[in-house]
């Protein structure tokens, strides 16, 4: 007699859950509005993008045209596909001494796979992801950049 | 009147012009050829737009909106579709059946559109009335096994085997319980012809009036039926995950169009039946009592009724589709063997009793 009963309550659990699926489905069918979905080259104008969002790599300047690379190369040993590359130059500073400063940021955005761990190795924050995505080129080549704007320096605060 | 022109009007006036210009036989073959491509043009249209309401519905199921580029909010995609698999060549593979491999896919489509001769689509509209109609559809539905089955086995290629073998093993399965849920109507019928199916459900359809056996009977048959199309939670024969396409992993072009046009009929067809069936056909809902409600009703013309209750089912399968996983292959069985076939069979003998009692509402 228990058998009989466990088996019909099988199925009315069964038809109860298949119910509770379907509800869920049919509430995102007739309510539209919730959709998750961005229309995008229609609302590129009003599209945010969260600010954690793994954009552009951009080395920042600040209004002086200062960054805050010390051409250390740390973010270089710890890219894993070797999508950096620091060149640097030793230039003669005014108290006579020489010091090794950045040259050249180079980022090859063809071998980035954001994963962010250059950003979270930079000792003194000077590289940031930005939130700009639209990335597609003609060209491989178009994708290798330099980030270091020209004719900018190091700023005086960071040793 | 514009309103008062039916279908089976205008199909009369054809009927009579073409027999006052040509000879009786003539007529005849003129009227078949007519009656072919309506039925063909109205199985592509059906497919083109259920094509597009699929993708659609899934779209808005799952948060996203579907098609939306081809015309106004995609309403184009399907018949872009529809262009590009013309343009496609169909490929053979190199060790297949070649015979075999070509007819499959006639053989399939063609099974799909036999089942719509007794199908009643609106008051006077149907192309060959049979007393045994139901059961003409069920069998001649139940063929297209065998195109899959050849369209596997002719592929040389494991995945289609696989794929066809399982559906094979499906379709014999779930052709009893799906089969034993229209005898149900059947019995409180008396009738297995589609014509005297729906003039029977005149006051109320079968679905109210056939108490708790015509409800058990409508979700067994549309469970049935799902599992018959090979549609998901049941799509193990084109399980993507495991066999790639299934059946039709290895046909291109025109041919790949012939299974995805066939799938979609019978999807149509046996809506068509269960709304035939359960809910009256083109018969208005009519509410035994109420005069002035039953007249209001029957101002909607039978057309509508009959497409509107046949997308009303299409819709709800599209729904499970969209909304469950999918079954293993011995659950699936387990399904079939151990709870819908002792249940229809329960629900028949019940039927049988309310029949033999004539407790009808």
């Amino acid at each position: 007699m228990k058998s009989i009963f466990n088996y019909y309550k099988s199925i009315f659990l069964a038809l109860r859950s298949l119910w509770q699926g379907m509800k869920l489905t049919g509430y995102y069918f007739s309510h539209p509005k919730k959709m998750l979905v961005q229309p995008y080259p229609e609302n590129r104008d009003t599209l945010v993008i969260p600010s954690r969002f793994k954009g552009n790599l951009t080395l920042i300047h600040d209004a002086e045209n200062l960054h805050a690379c010390t051409a250390c190369g740390i973010c270089e040993i710890n890219c894993p596909n070797g999508t950096i590359k620091i060149l640097s130059k030793m230039e003669e500073q005014e108290d006579g001494k020489k010091k090794k400063v950045l040259d050249k940021w180079v980022y090859h955005m063809g071998l980035c796979t954001f994963c962010g761990l250059c950003v979270d190795a930079c000792p003194s924050d000077a590289i940031a992801f930005d939130n700009t995505f639209e990335h597609s080129a003609y060209k491989s080549t178009t994708l290798n950049k330099v980030l270091n704007n020209p004719g900018s320096k190091l700023k005086s605060t960071v040793k | 009147m514009l309103l008062t022109i039916t279908l089976a009007d205008i199909i009369h006036s054809i009927d009579t012009w073409l027999n006052q210009t040509l000879s009786p036989n003539l007529a005849l073959a003129a009227e078949l050829v007519l009656g072919g491509l309506a039925i063909i043009g109205l199985v592509i249209v059906m497919a083109i737009v259920m094509v597009y309401a699929e993708r659609k519905i899934a779209g808005f199921m799952q948060m996203r909106y579907g098609p939306n580029r081809v015309g106004k909010w995609g309403s184009l995609q399907a018949v872009a579709d529809v262009l590009k698999l013309f343009m496609k060549e169909c490929l053979t593979p190199k060790n297949a059946d070649k015979l075999m491999f070509a007819i499959a896919p006639f053989l399939v489509t063609a099974v799909s559109f036999m089942t719509f001769a007794p199908m009643s689509f609106a008051p006077g509209v149907q192309f060959w009335d049979i007393n045994i109609g139901v059961f003409y559809i069920a069998s001649v539905s139940s063929l297209s096994v065998i195109g899959i089955l050849m369209a596997g086995w002719a592929s040389n290629n494991k995945y289609a085997l696989l794929g066809a073998m399982r559906s094979g093993a499906q379709i014999v399965s779930y052709e009893l319980s799906s089969g034993l849920s229209l005898i149900t109507i059947v019995l409180m019928v008396g009738s297995l012809s589609v014509k005297d199916i729906i003039m029977s459900q005149g006051d109320l359809w079968w679905i109210f009036k056939g108490h708790i056996p015509a409800v058990v009977a409508f979700v067994v048959y549309i469970i049935a039926s799902t599992a018959e199309l090979n549609r998901a939670p049941f799509d193990l024969a084109e399980a993507e995950q495991e066999l790639t396409a299934g059946f039709h992993t290895e046909y291109s072009g025109m041919q790949f169009a012939m299974f995805f046009l066939s799938e979609y009929c019978n999807l149509f067809v046996l809506s068509m039946l269960a709304a035939t069936v359960f809910l009256g056909g083109w018969m208005p809902f009519h509410i035994p009592g109420l005069e002035v409600f039953n007249h209001l009703m029957d101002y909607i013309p039978g057309v509508v009724w009959f497409f509107g209750k046949t997308f009303a089912i299409i819709f709800l399968i599209m729904w499970f589709r969209w909304t469950f996983p999918r079954l293993r292959i011995d659950q699936l069985l387990k399904l079939e063997w151990k709870y819908l076939l002792p249940v229809s069979i329960v629900n028949m003998v019940i039927a049988a009793i309310i029949t033999l009692m004539n407790w009808f509402l």
